[in-house]
């Protein structure tokens, strides 16, 4: 297993309980008001973006989905800049102009979360291709779902970085259900990894619910891209505990049985119950962090509350770098 | 001026800015190899290598989302989808992706990157190999559409497209390819969002775009002979279109004609006409008439084709209408 020092085992569990509460948080900004719009959580997956990222550089990108917050906050966002995003405000990551599916920030190696099923993969490949002809070190992740795998463009993406042999790793967050279609009404087959092997590229299934094991396999597919060696494509099978978005129970298409055995199976006690049992942490320590993680999502709510609205102008700007003085836009 | 064909232009911008530039990279289905269908990029790889002469698969939403995400990341990609038509593949990099990273993101984006392709019927290639859709991609903010008409402007505006830090997709038109033409042999770049004015003339504008720029200076040519003076504006930038050089044109010769071989209807001509009917309404003497390529799939048989596509007896045709002659 992989072996971390007790402060970097600590923060995976900060990270994973941060964006929990984030996610909490964001149902509660929901069922207020506080937000417009709808937003997809991540409860339930959060060792797959904590380990996925734990495993990568700060000049390492990703892309994200439109279940993205856990992402993002794994690679580095603020709670209180992604909480205001979410609430369409001008001191929000885009400053309120792209909201919860289309957080960015390149100073993170955020290069977009995205609101079309599977729009990620075209950007993470050309992010992979960049890096290889500058001659930079930097690793290319794609985060997907089981349902962005039924996209033509998840074939022609991963076969293009594989021929390629571009410094990617292709990241399949499997939680069973592209909306409410589940895994076996949308593919014959089993394990999306498997899947790999049609691109000659290493394919491999972890449990999304342990942090480390998600870690450990990202490692070894970042080491392979890192060493030239080409793309991955790593599935980490979880579940989501809520409906597809917070408009959604959850409930018309999955039965009360798989999502309480699902959520028996929580990777953030799991990570915990580690944490506690191998000596790294006690449960007074624990609680103190879930205590100031849930200070720091109040305090982010309240940022967010309390920033401005973006100015009108703002309507017409950030269309183009290069507007064309005279001509109408 | 030295002339060369309209490939040739297009081949010389691309050589220049590579030259120029380390961070452009061309990919595209047979580019490297074979030099592009049309050869455009004719050993392109053997002067830069196949690093940055990219042949890629037949995948056209991987060669726009990963000039997409190259460009997010520090290269300047230069896509080639070979037929306008096949852009339909890609339309969700193209539209969902290319056009809005900049503006979903606040700024903090940018997407610097060009993709070229082709519109044009008059090959025999059918219905799926001869459209023009640049209207498509004029429709959606975020997206400069350029349109060339002659060999030097395609070279000035391809180098303009590079440079820019904005997407830029280029549509040529296949037909003119082979067309020959001055071209300046030095650094020549063109500002986009301007109209260039091909011809000037008082009794009726004509707005054309593409090789239909060619059809209305035909008809211009005609029609000088029996004493009618038409002024023909080519838009060159579709988005953002400068409006005020064409509504300029139409105040002064108060008649005006547009021609563009993309389908008539919801159209860049009925753009056009739009922004001459909002901004120089007053000025009009008779109803602005547009000029589009049949509003049919477009047909194989040589004998049904060519009539599909307008021409500069059209062109004549609509100015005896809006003269009333």
């Amino acid at each position: 297993m992989i072996k971390l020092s007790q402060e970097r085992s600590i923060e995976l569990y900060r990270q994973m309980l941060t964006i929990r509460y984030f996610e909490e948080g964001v149902w509660k900004v929901y069922a207020n008001s506080w937000m417009p719009g709808l937003a997809h959580l991540y409860i339930g997956e959060e060792a797959v973006a904590v380990g996925v990222c734990a495993a990568l550089q700060p000049q390492d990108t990703i892309t994200s989905t439109h279940r993205g917050h856990g992402h993002c906050i794994a690679k580095g966002g603020k709670p209180n800049i992604m909480m205001a995003e979410l609430m369409g405000k001008a001191n929000g990551y885009c400053k309120g102009k792209g909201g919860s599916m289309h957080i960015a920030d390149p100073a993170l190696g955020i290069l977009g979360a995205n609101g079309i099923v599977g729009g990620g993969f075209g950007i993470a490949t050309g992010a992979g291709l960049s890096a290889k002809l500058l001659g930079e070190d930097r690793v290319s992740v794609c985060f997907f779902g089981d349902g962005a795998a039924n996209e033509g463009i998840f074939h022609e993406a991963i076969n293009l970085a594989a021929v390629w042999r571009l410094p990617v790793v292709y990241v399949c967050e499997n939680n069973f259900y592209g909306m409410t279609v589940a895994q076996n009404r949308a593919m014959l087959l089993e394990c999306i990894a498997d899947r790999a092997v049609a691109y000659g590229i290493p394919g491999r299934t972890v449990d999304g619910n342990d942090v480390l094991a998600v870690m450990e396999a990202t490692a070894e597919a970042v080491g392979r891209a890192r060493r030239g060696e080409g793309p991955t494509l790593l599935e980490c099978q979880t579940y989501r505990w809520g409906g597809h978005h917070v408009g959604d129970p959850g409930t018309s298409y999955r039965t009360a049985e798989e999502v309480n055995a699902w959520k028996a199976r929580c990777p953030i006690k799991r990570y915990r119950k580690y944490l506690v049992e191998s000596g790294r942490l006690s449960e007074e320590e624990a609680d103190a962090i879930e205590k100031q993680v849930q200070q720091e999502i109040e305090e982010a709510i309240e940022f967010g509350r309390n920033s401005p609205f973006p100015p009108l102008e703002e309507l017409y700007t950030d269309i183009f770098v290069n507007p064309i003085p005279g001509s109408r836009q | 001026m030295r002339e060369i064909m309209y490939a040739q232009a297009v081949r010389e911008a691309l050589y220049e800015e590579m030259k120029r530039d380390p961070r452009v990279i061309l990919l595209g289905e047979d580019i490297a190899y074979l030099g592009g269908a049309f050869k455009t990029t004719e050993g392109l790889y053997l002067e830069f290598g196949e690093e940055r002469v990219r042949d890629t698969p037949i995948s056209e939403s991987a060669i726009i989302g990963t000039a997409v995400g190259a460009a997010l990341t520090g290269l300047r990609p230069v896509a080639e989808i070979m037929f306008g038509d096949f852009i339909t593949n890609a339309m969700d990099e193209l539209v969902n992706q290319m056009a809005k990273m900049r503006y979903m993101s606040g700024g903090k984006l940018k997407v610097p990157m060009v993709v070229r392709t082709t519109l044009g019927a008059g090959r025999s290639s059918a219905a799926q190999h001869s459209q023009s859709l640049h209207a498509w991609l004029a429709h959606i903010p975020g997206i400069k559409v350029v349109v060339p008409s002659t060999p030097a402007d395609a070279k000035g505006l391809l180098k303009a497209a590079i440079r820019d830090d904005d997407p830029v997709v280029i549509f040529d038109d296949k037909m003119m390819y082979k067309l020959t033409g001055p071209v300046p042999e030095e650094d020549y770049v063109l500002p986009l969002g301007k109209c260039f004015i091909k011809r000037e003339g008082k009794d009726v504008t004509v707005v054309a775009t593409s090789s239909m720029v060619h059809q209305a200076l035909a008809a211009a040519d005609r029609l000088a002979a029996e004493g009618i003076s038409l002024e023909v504006i080519d838009p060159a930038t579709l988005s953002p279109l400068d409006t005020e050089t064409i509504i300029r044109s139409v105040m002064k010769t108060n008649r005006a004609i547009v021609i563009d071989e993309g389908y008539p209807y919801y159209g860049v001509n009925a753009e056009m006409a739009a922004v001459i009917m909002e901004g120089a309404f007053d000025y009009l003497d008779a109803p602005v008439i547009r000029i589009g390529a049949a509003n049919t799939p477009i047909p194989f048989s040589p004998a049904l084709e060519m009539p599909s596509i307008p021409d500069a007896d059209d062109v004549i045709e609509a100015v005896k209408k809006v003269m009333y002659t």
